[in-house]
């Protein structure tokens, strides 16, 4: 790894602790960390935009020789410039007097998406489901095969227990009738179907949360193993002056912050006393 | 106040102290846990094991540098597999911060076959990958959905040049390719909404083998269509990952972290039992106080 990128490591292995000290209580180290990752993100999207959309798309085309050529000057393609037009009336939002004039970018593209986007929608998330939902128990494979037949998706048994989860849970959400003998007891069942389908959620989300702090421990060890030899005390020979020069910077800084939340803490003591 | 009420009232820093040391912990020793592969992730290996050399396999890349952890393992175990068997790629990325990560990672994998190595029995002789040759990197434009409707026309109509800004035409792996029907399948990498458009706006308008990797939070949601077959594999999460790499027979960054995963999870299992002991035990006691 050569200086540069080691020097970038090192500032992303504080800016991973800085982010989980969030765990302990908001403080200026979080804050640095956050802001860095907001304006990052947002320069890269613009810087992105600009490259992929607006300059080949509107300002130069390649042509087939190699050679560039500017939309803008020698137009065998006129039309793109309503699109342009349309992208710069989104802009009058930032008047008073004009802001109207945005709505019909907006009009135009909200109209195109969901014309698009009702047909498909239907077809894949509503009408393919509910064929599914409906489809015939397959009574030959009731128990399902495998290791684990009882979670076989294609067993009868999935099929049947899909198709009274479905009814329960769409029974729970029908409020024209009081929740009451074997409705309420079906809208119960509707109740504990989505509890499962939570909990089935919350367990990924807590490996997803976990595998976030595992990628970071790699991450941490990786530049520990870079920054220290064998030894696992002496930084690694090549960057000695600048590695101990931002590392102990760092150090500084952070010992700094938590003798100054000690003096605050000791002190909120002393008054409440 | 007794253990239970304590319980109740325990600073949440203290669970989070607690879990932080168990990891870094399990982390430090380093044992193997046991990884089950599920129907859901071999369907996903076996379509691709059994493709002839020279196919082609399109992999969006959708995700930003926050849901790395998870899905680059299975960005690293299924392309090195698809490039040992000489299966040619096609990559985007439709997620706004994703393009030079994509790039970083296409540019890793392919140093890793510089080298020989065996998986399942097989020895694979080094090679090099040649961009145009072997993969082609289309980049990224705004708006996924309408993106991966017009590619299912044409590549060239949203992307006329590929991301290092070569026309199409001229990588000679992309002559004879024009559209889905040319690809073999695709396998949506996503830590964003762009697999529903995918699902909606590729697969079901064009009707292509589809399937998915994406991130724990959203697995749940998504195996309604491995169900009704929209979808024919899904990996959810590090796990989903860590099978793959076991399928793969090329252990990654997401088998090392299962062990991890296995004590944090444990952890949070007992913390949850516990939790429940003391709200159950207080509400039991606070309703025989009101009985007196």
């Amino acid at each position: 790894m050569d200086f540069s990128t080691f020097l970038w490591t090192t500032f992303a292995a504080f800016l991973t602790l800085a982010t989980y000290s969030f765990l302990y209580k908001d403080n200026p180290f979080y804050k640095i960390a956050e802001h860095i990752v907001t304006g990052v993100a947002a320069g890269y999207f613009a810087i992105l935009l600009w490259h992929n959309g607006l300059v080949p798309k509107l300002w130069f085309q390649r042509l087939d020789d190699g050679d560039w050529w500017t939309l803008w000057l020698n137009s065998s393609k006129p039309w793109y410039l309503i699109p342009a037009l349309l992208g710069v009336l989104m802009w009058t939002r930032f008047s008073k007097n004009y802001q109207w004039i945005s709505r019909w970018p907006m009009a135009l593209y909200i109209g195109i998406s969901a014309g698009i986007a009702v047909p498909l929608e239907m077809s894949n998330r509503v009408n393919k489901q509910l064929y599914d939902t409906m489809a015939d128990l397959d009574w030959a494979n009731f128990l399902g095969q495998g290791r684990f037949f009882f979670l076989d998706t294609a067993s009868g048994l999935s099929q049947l227990l899909i198709v009274i989860g479905v009814v329960a849970a769409l029974i729970y959400f029908f409020f024209s009738k009081a929740h009451t003998g074997v409705f309420g007891a079906t809208a119960k069942l509707g109740i504990w179907t989505l509890m499962i389908g939570f909990g089935a959620s919350f367990g990924f989300t807590v490996m997803a949360r976990i595998s976030l702090f595992i990628n970071r421990m790699q991450f941490l060890g990786g530049w520990g193993a870079e920054a220290f030899n064998a030894s696992g005390t002496t930084p690694n020979e090549n960057y000695t002056a600048w590695f101990q020069l931002f590392f102990w910077l760092m150090v500084l800084l952070v010992v700094g912050y938590a003798t100054r939340e000690i003096i605050i803490h000791v002190r909120g003591k002393a008054k409440s006393s | 106040m007794d253990i239970f009420e304590k319980l109740m009232r325990l600073d949440r820093r203290w669970v989070f102290l607690f879990l932080i040391v168990v990891c870094v912990l399990t982390y430090a020793f380093d044992f193997e846990i046991p990884v089950l592969v599920e129907p859901e992730v071999e369907a996903i290996f076996d379509f691709v094991d059994t493709l002839p050399a020279g196919s082609v396999v399109m992999i969006p890349i959708d995700y930003d540098p926050g849901s790395l952890a998870e899905l680059h393992p299975m960005t690293y175990a299924i392309v090195e597999q698809c490039w040992r068997k000489e299966i040619k790629l096609i990559f985007s990325a439709l997620s706004q911060n994703s393009p030079g990560m994509a790039d970083q990672a296409i540019r890793d994998i392919s140093d890793s076959l510089k080298v020989e190595k065996e998986y399942n029995g097989v020895v694979y002789p080094p090679r090099e990958i040649v961009n145009g040759v072997d993969y082609c990197f289309l980049g990224y434009k705004p708006y996924p959905a309408i993106i991966i409707l017009s590619m299912g026309q044409n590549f060239r109509l949203p992307f006329p040049l590929d991301y290092y800004g070569t026309p199409l035409d001229s990588l000679p792996m992309m002559r004879n390719i024009q559209n889905y029907d040319d690809v073999a399948c695709v396998i949506d990498i996503s830590g964003t909404n762009s697999t529903d458009y995918w699902i909606s706006y590729g697969q079901g308008r064009y009707g292509f083998p589809l399937a998915i990797g994406v991130t724990g939070v959203s697995t749940a949601q998504y195996y309604p269509f491995y169900g009704s077959g929209q979808i024919f594999g899904i990996m959810g999460g590090m796990l989903g990952a860590a099978q793959y790499e076991q399928l793969a027979d090329n252990p990654g960054l997401a088998k090392d972290g299962m062990r991890v995963q296995w004590s944090a999870h444990m952890v949070i299992i007992l913390f949850i039992i516990l939790g429940n002991v003391g709200y159950f035990v207080s509400r039991y006691r606070a309703r025989r106080e009101e009985r007196r």
